[in-house]
């Protein structure tokens, strides 16, 4: 069995476009309900994040298998800051047992990035090393060498910050992840589109075979944008950006144009495969963006 | 000798690189920039949270390490075998090891050992 994602990626033409499912911390499964009635009918698949922003929330691997119960496939986040090298690979076969098969593997923000700093970091794997050892896993065995039978499917994804310094390392490090097993990456949103077009060209030319995902995210207005550019490490946002925003004469118009922009705009880089958009804004903006990128609603 | 080594190496290399003695040193490799003095220990390159201006996600005030070695491993007059190693792919750290001399573990091989299930072919860097 080939999940949608791998099939869309590696046997079609067509572009992948997949949303992150919004964090769920109570509510049952009703709450899951309500988010996939509005993100479902536009996305090829949802992340499933793992403690996003190092804030606890329903775990990724219980979130991921509730929404693949109402039909949306998931991709299934899995962070290295709060598990060692044991956990996550319980977690990743753990989800293979409930037919997960997309995952993407990432470093994770710190600790100090959430609301319990003085909690211990993990960081027994890096970002590369996870994906080295889903892939292993895929292989029939664990990272000890113990055999597994039949060997789980997986179809592994990394992420990468195409804006963040050492600029000129990121495509050396997206190429490394794809040699421990990547297949696709996700990337970080992204507010230097001459950076990212770098990265992305450079990517296509030198391991074409690897899938880029951009991500955009849909905020209300400029203090988002001021709040991702002074709260989020790795997010640089060009004040001349903000300042666009803020003085225009509709701000929420203007953020959403922004976004609008931002998709068109990475959809026609070489390498990108698809879209990945993150949606804070929460209002009827998420289906405008994906109308007017040309989706259709499935049914 | 074996209980005075990892004495020494700490003496010599903490004060100059900060040395975390894990036991299976990969300096050379870093542009003498010691991995292991990452907030997130982490030995494969930046994570994305690194600041527009080049500091650590996690120590504002602090130059990311890895910034720092992506310079250094230019300019320092180093080995060109070794600049060729920065983008290896290296394994997880084997936390037995902490505390105990990397040399003689790089004598010994010791520091070569990997989990059984680890593709060692997947850590040269190739082009």
């Amino acid at each position: 069995m080939m999940s949608r994602v791998s099939e869309i990626l590696e046997n079609s033409k067509e572009r992948l476009f997949t949303v992150e499912f919004p964090e769920i911390d109570s509510g049952g499964m009703e709450r899951i309900a309500k988010h996939v009635d509005r993100i479902g009918p536009w996305f090829d698949a949802a992340n499933s994040t793992d403690n996003t922003a190092a804030h606890a929330h329903a775990s990724n691997t219980a979130v991921a298998i509730a929404i693949k119960i109402y039909g949306i496939e998931p991709i299934l986040q899995i962070v290295c800051r709060d598990k060692n090298r044991l956990a996550i690979q319980s977690d990743l076969m753990g989800a293979a047992l409930h037919g997960i098969e997309n995952v993407v593997m990432l470093t994770g923000d710190d600790v100090s990035a959430g609301d319990e700093p003085e909690a211990r970091r993990v960081f027994d794997l890096d970002g590369p090393q996870a994906v080295v050892v889903a892939n292993v896993l895929a292989t029939g065995q664990y990272l000890s060498g113990r055999k597994i039978n039949p060997a789980p499917n997986f179809y592994i994804g990394a992420v990468e910050n195409p804006a963040a310094p050492p600029v000129d390392y990121r495509i050396q490090r997206a190429l490394k992840k794809h040699r421990a097993g990547a297949r696709f990456l996700q990337l970080q949103i992204c507010y230097h589109p001459d950076r990212l077009e770098n990265f992305c060209r450079g990517v296509a030319e030198l391991a074409p075979k690897l899938h880029i995902i951009p991500s955009v995210v849909l905020v209300k207005n400029e203090k988002s944008l001021n709040f991702m550019n002074d709260k989020v490490p790795g997010i640089d946002i060009p004040q001349s950006t903000i300042e666009g925003v803020k003085n225009s004469a509709d701000p929420g118009e203007s953020a959403y144009q922004l976004v609008l922009q931002q998709s068109k705009h990475a959809l026609s880089l070489p390498g990108v495969r698809g879209l990945h958009v993150i949606d804070f804004r929460r209002d009827n903006s998420l289906e405008r963006l994906m109308r007017e990128l040309g989706r259709t609603p499935k049914l | 000798m074996p209980k005075l080594l990892p004495l020494i190496e700490d003496a010599i290399k903490k004060p100059i690189w900060g040395c975390q003695m894990c036991g299976q040193c990969v300096l050379h490799s870093t542009g003498m920039v010691c991995p292991m003095t990452c907030p997130k220990t982490l030995r494969n390159g930046p994570c994305g949270g690194v600041r527009e201006n080049g500091n650590c996600e996690v120590k504002p005030e602090m130059q990311c390490i890895w910034v720092k070695a992506f310079e250094r491993k230019d300019k320092l007059p180093l080995p060109n075998s070794w600049r060729a190693h920065y983008n290896d792919l290296r394994p997880p750290v084997d936390m037995q090891l902490k505390g105990t001399s990397s040399w003689l573990n790089f004598l010994t091989k010791r520091d070569q050992k990997r989990p059984a299930g680890w593709p060692i072919l997947a850590e040269k860097s190739g082009k």
